[in-house]
């Protein structure tokens, strides 16, 4: 027990301060996707949404593709792809030698992608989900077309979305331990450098997947008091 | 009596105004730029046709790709067996069946499949003695048959909540209305609630398939020759890249012919429904 417990510890033998900096890599990286994924998931929405066909279509063909293909290949290739492509561009302007890209970026990139393709079908339905009387309405009192969207629109969306969008923070949350693959100093990657060093590996694996399980209560906590915060008092849906 | 008269019948007026709106342009520009990336990626796979490497490594994909299917297909017919007592199990009177089965699910629902593949295949490890004295070594052993058990214990759990919400959503009068017409339990679920709840199911089945068959791809970090694991193996020998497009070529076909395959399968189970 007091050999775990070292083990666990912040002490010079203990992995406790390199996996709590895991920690910090994980849900950086995750919030750092967010707003990346949410605007672009937002305009595909908005693409997909707008009755012209071939918006309509190009929207659709970057949701299949995102959708489609497993996480970490979408992330190989956004980290080799890039760098490969980086390195052309750079030698045909004459420069010699090799490029490493970061890890962190092209995680950002891979998972904001996927993220976005998942989030325009949330916003959608929401979209859906308002009755045209709110445009209507909206358009009777002399709202142009931002002012609508800003006032009328966005603060019901947001409510009507808000589910599904906590529900993809968590699937994120869990993405962002496939980076650990890449090199990133993630919670899986940390307490797989301990459980190897120290032989512990059950011991160790147990710790990142409790962490999982923290990190997505105190989301689910965050999320309750969020959706309480933007609910209107006395509506129901 | 003053004579009535009609305006003259007159064709719809012309829609006047430009076509060219910014969403079309843009739609335009957007949709050139897919296409280019498509002639971009044939270009490449063109340019860098090379019969030795497809000679070379196809087979390897041929068989990548059967260790794929099979991992997907077997996991999902053990867990759908194994998320009916758990399903049951979140339902029912006893406190501790209840605790076991919400955290059961809570547990594979909120961490990462590729952390729970590591616990089972590296984590196990560490209780090596006692499961050699128990006989499972040989199967904890192989990294084929840990991806196996994460994948099927995993998968488990998010079926069991699919399970759960479909046959939620079947209204209690189809219960009582069997129950008058003197069905037993057995012939209610087998005839009357579980082709309601597969109407509900079906869409969220299929989704949970298509993200296991993308999550199957980590499977090769733990030295599995999947599809990722021979695509791996195969630039990790060659340092091409077309040996990544081909795999996300395969991967995305997969994944699309099981979507295209559901709308038919939904068509069918919701006939009855469909207005003529």
């Amino acid at each position: 027990m007091d050999g775990i417990l070292t083990l666990v510890g912040f002490g010079p033998n203990g992995w406790g301060d390199e996996i709590a900096s895991g920690v910090l890599v994980t849900v950086s990286l995750a919030l750092a996707t967010v707003p990346f994924g949410l605007a672009l998931g937002f305009a595909i929405a908005l693409a997909k949404l707008s009755g012209d066909r071939y918006l309509k279509l190009s929207a659709d063909i970057f949701t299949t593709i995102f959708r489609g293909l497993p996480e970490l290949l979408t992330l190989f290739l956004v980290f080799y792809g890039a760098q490969i492509a980086i390195q052309r561009i750079l030698a045909a302007m004459g420069h010699t030698g090799g490029i490493e890209l970061n890890a962190f970026g092209a995680g950002m990139v891979a998972l904001g992608v996927v993220f976005a393709a998942y989030a325009s079908e949330v916003f959608v339905s929401a979209f859906r989900a308002i009755p045209r009387g709110q445009y209507e309405g909206a358009e009777a009192l002399g709202l142009g077309r931002w002012r609508t969207m800003r006032h009328v629109i966005l603060p019901q969306l947001i409510r009507i979305a808000l589910p599904g969008l906590s529900n993809l923070w968590l699937i994120l949350l869990k993405e962002t331990s496939l980076v650990s693959v890449i090199g990133l100093a993630d919670i899986v990657r940390q307490t797989g450098i301990a459980a190897r060093v120290s032989r512990e590996a059950f011991l160790f694996y147990s710790i990142a997947c409790l962490l999982y399980l923290i990190l997505a209560m105190l989301s689910s906590i965050a999320f309750n008091r969020i959706e309480k915060r933007v609910a209107t008092p006395g509506m129901t849906r | 009596m003053s004579e009535t008269r009609y305006i003259a019948a007159e064709p719809a007026p012309a829609i006047v105004g430009n076509t060219w709106t910014a969403a079309r342009v843009l739609g335009l520009v957007l949709l050139a730029f897919w296409i280019l990336c498509g002639l971009g990626i044939v270009a490449f796979l063109v340019a860098s046709w090379n019969p030795g490497l497809i000679q070379r490594y196809g087979p390897n994909y041929v068989s990548g790709l059967w260790v794929t299917i099979k991992l997907v297909v077997v996991s999902v017919l053990l867990g759908a067996i194994l998320s009916v007592p758990i399903a049951m199990g979140r339902d029912t009177s006893n406190r501790l069946v209840r605790g076991f089965s919400y955290g059961y699910v809570y547990f594979f629902r909120g961490t990462p499949l590729l952390a729970q593949t590591f616990l089972i295949y590296y984590g196990l490890g560490s209780f090596r003695p006692q499961l050699e004295a128990v006989g499972l070594w040989t199967f904890f052993r192989d990294a084929w048959y840990c991806a196996l058990f994460a994948f099927t214990l995993n998968t488990s759990a998010y079926q069991a909540e699919i399970l759960r919400g479909a046959i939620a959503s079947v209204s209690r009068g189809q219960w009582e209305a069997a129950s008058a017409l003197g069905l037993s339990r057995l012939q209610t679920i087998r005839k009357i609630i579980a082709p309601q709840a597969m109407m509900v199911a079906l869409r969220p089945y299929v989704n949970e398939i298509i993200l296991l068959l993308k999550g199957s791809a980590i499977v090769a970090i733990i030295t599995v020759f999947d599809l990722m694991g021979e695509t791996r193996r195969a630039y990790a020998r060659t340092f091409d890249f077309q040996t990544y497009i081909w795999a996300a070529l395969i991967y995305l076909a997969l994944v699309e012919l099981l979507r295209i395959g559901t709308e038919k399968a939904e068509a069918r189970l919701t006939r009855h429904l469909q207005r003529r």
